[in-house]
């Protein structure tokens, strides 16, 4: 038996327990995810194809990086362009398709309308791979902005603004006509990112590119945006689908109401500082440097207490958790979180950051954040999602748990290699006495380790690929498959 | 959660003072920077007919920023010089003291980077390098520097038959003994893109005071 998630509200006991399901609720669910089918399917096999074209850029320039002959004489696939290519190509590619895929439909579930106007967010869908496309082509052939996590040419910016308004207006229009009055937990940090990117996007292509602010402001712009595309948009996404799956599969409420509102809260008064981190011992006034600072540590208040919330909402279920295949990448996701949030907390310290700043610690860091976090949280949404909009199993359980395998293990290979080498690179360049030529050999091991990883990753991405095109192309399968373990987890 | 005014709110107002503590009050502190002199007068003010630093750059060199930045050279290569005693930027050589932000104003795109795959370039056209030093380095980046993973930009360079009445000027001495070294009655010659791209690098430097900024600091 499934239930609604809710929050729970101790003492006040109205809010304890989660309402038992309605038949008729059921029912509507089901409308729910039928409107929600094509624009759904739409988004997630466009990330898919973008998840894969990404790997393909993602392995071209980790080999560069400890074999620059590899491909040496093509300009396109230069280390700098394939690794701009390949960032923009998994987050406004991957990153973005499968985010709309989930918030969206899970913020129609939880409002419990059935999508109106659904061709919006097709047109939109269309625009935005459209913009992407166009965005990546200039990125290998000449347009490259060199400003991270905006490298797109700025011809592309009033197609994806436009497109991504669309689908903000969409959100908007799906929470406007929802029923009942509680709003719960995943839909605040959803309303929120949705609300938020645009306004992150539209100043940092103003005051970076159209009217450029003066000198280093540009630099503290670039990483209010960056650090925020994580902080603001893929985070409040990925803990919006986690504490949507957790308690709707385990089939209780969460643990706190209380915790869930605090999480929420301090998210969005800290992360918002966070990002001038990047910049510490840089050209930038010190009083600034010390906000990012504090904002980043204040960042261990909201990350403890979701951690806390999922995991006492979890506690007692651990077989089930295992079992689903949702559960198995969310869960994984959300451990992640935890982690790689500490990490960058400390990171923010001036004695670490003189370490890891400018090192391949901070891309480890990276990765650590936006792929074991969020990609998995998509993975696993995805996994739930799918199957509820196309009235099918996936078709091979094996197929997942390559999937998860691969992954799991390609990105923890990728994080503990690189944080090692970059920590390694950190102290080698802080002491003068090493020449730097003998710091750029001492990293290839570690590089090394790194286009290994890479290789899991695709082998994962590869299996997940297949299983998704099976699903929607093949014959329907009739025997469940969803779950991984010997028993069928309710779901 | 029922009060949702509250929630619209302060999804509102968490954005809008980060905004304005980080990005606004930054520009209201010092986005209006100009150029100055070395030392100020006794009031405070810059010298009067002294020379202004920072100064602007030269019309090839702004042309070999865009091929730095359509490369994508930032994602390995820092402009950016540390405090002495943070880092060891100093000691490296990297710069003859820390960077401020004055010394960015002039810049239409200010590329601080945050990666240093390879070394800092903040003052590269201050250290003892020639032009066909950058070439030979563009070219094979083994030749300058044995062991680098940099990326061969050899696409940026030409090689062609040399004319009868004499090699070209702009031709760059590749040792034979490196991979794609011109055969004998061939010459290397680099393109604008690549002469535009050098000349960038060696106005790269740091060789001036500001009063908030003293050598060695």
């Amino acid at each position: 038996m499934s239930t609604l998630p809710t929050t729970q509200a101790s003492p006040a006991p109205a809010k304890t327990e989660a309402p038992p399901e309605e038949w008729s609720d059921r029912v509507a669910l089901s409308t729910i995810d039928e409107s929600m089918r094509v624009p759904g399917i739409f988004f997630v096999v466009s990330g898919g194809v973008w998840l894969l074209i990404g790997t393909a850029l993602a392995i071209v320039a980790s080999f560069k990086l400890h074999n620059p002959e590899f491909l040496g004489n093509i300009e396109a696939l230069t280390f700098g362009r394939a690794r701009s290519a390949h960032l923009n190509a998994m987050t406004y590619g991957w990153g973005n398709n499968a985010l709309f895929a989930v918030a969206l439909w899970i913020m129609s579930r939880l409002c419990r309308a059935p999508v109106r106007y659904h061709y919006i967010l097709i047109t939109a869908g269309v625009m935005w791979n459209l913009g992407v496309t166009i965005g990546i082509w200039g990125i290998l052939f000449g347009d490259l902005t060199s400003v991270e996590w905006l490298e797109m040419p700025t011809y592309v910016t009033p197609l994806l603004a436009l497109s991504y308004a669309l689908v903000g207006v969409w959100g908007i229009l799906a929470f406007h006509f929802r029923k009942g009055d509680h709003v719960y937990v995943s839909q605040w940090y959803i309303l929120a990112a949705l609300f938020w990117f645009p306004w992150l996007y539209t100043v940092a292509q103003m005051m970076i590119f159209f009217t450029p602010a003066r000198g280093t402001v540009q630099a503290i712009t670039n990483w209010w945006f960056a650090h925020n595309v994580l902080g603001l948009w893929y985070t409040p996404v990925g803990l919006a689908a986690a504490y949507y799956l957790i308690p709707k599969i385990l089939g209780k409420p969460i643990h706190s109401y209380y915790l869930s509102i605090l999480g929420f809260w301090s998210l969005a008064l800290f992360y918002n500082w966070a990002g001038v981190h990047h910049l510490i011992g840089g050209p930038i006034p010190l009083w600034l440097q010390a906000a990012g600072t504090v904002g980043s540590i204040g960042m261990v208040i909201p990350v403890i207490v979701v951690a806390v919330n999922h995991h006492l909402t979890a506690r007692g279920s651990f077989r089930a958790v295992w079992n689903s295949p949702t559960l198995r990448f969310v869960v994984f996701g959300a451990m992640s979180y935890t982690l790689t949030s500490l990490i960058g907390s400390a990171m923010a310290v001036p004695d670490v950051n003189e370490v890891t700043h400018f090192t391949h610690f901070t891309v480890a860091h990276a990765h650590h954040g936006v792929y074991a976090f969020f990609t998995m949280v998509m993975f696993g949404a995805i996994y739930f999602m799918l199957p509820r909009l196309l009235n099918r199993e996936w078709p091979s359980a094996t197929l997942i748990r390559i999937h998860f395998w691969a992954c799991a293990l390609g990105i923890g290979i990728y994080v503990v290699g690189l944080s090692i080498g970059g920590w390694m690179q950190g102290l080698m360049m802080n002491n003068p006495d090493i020449p730097f030529l003998d710091i750029v050999q001492a990293m290839i091991p570690w590089l090394l380790s790194r286009s290994f990883a890479g290789i899991l990753l695709t082998v994962g991405h590869l299996a997940f690929f297949a299983n998704l095109i099976w699903m929607i192309a093949g014959p329907r399968s009739t025997v469940p498959k969803t779950s991984l373990g010997r028993e069928r987890v309710p779901a | 959660m029922k009060n949702l005014p509250l929630l619209f709110l302060g999804i509102f107002f968490t954005l809008a003072f980060s905004w304005s503590g980080l990005i606004l009050s930054s520009e209201i502190q010092y986005g209006k920077l100009v150029p100055t002199t070395s030392t100020l007068n006794a009031e405070g003010e810059p010298e009067e007919g002294g020379e202004l630093f920072p100064a602007a750059s030269a019309g090839i060199a702004l042309q070999g920023k865009e091929v730095y930045q359509n490369q994508g050279c930032m994602y390995c290569h820092s402009q950016q010089v540390r405090p002495k005693g943070y880092g060891a930027d100093f000691e490296r050589g990297w710069g003859p003291r820390q960077t401020v932000p004055r010394d960015y104003i002039l810049e239409d795109r200010v590329l601080l980077g945050t990666m240093r795959t390879g070394p800092d370039l903040a003052n590269v056209g201050g250290r003892a390098l020639s032009a066909d030093w950058h070439h030979q380095h563009l070219y094979n980046p083994q030749i300058t520097s044995p062991g680098s993973v940099m990326p061969p930009f050899r696409y940026l360079y030409r090689m062609q038959e040399i004319d009868p009445e004499g090699p070209s000027p702009d031709a760059v001495s590749i040792p034979a003994d490196f991979p794609y070294a011109p055969p004998p009655g061939y010459e290397v010659v680099p393109t604008d893109e690549a002469k535009a791209l050098v000349a960038y690098l060696l106005s790269l430097r740091i060789d001036y005071e500001l009063p908030e900024a003293k050598f060695s600091q």
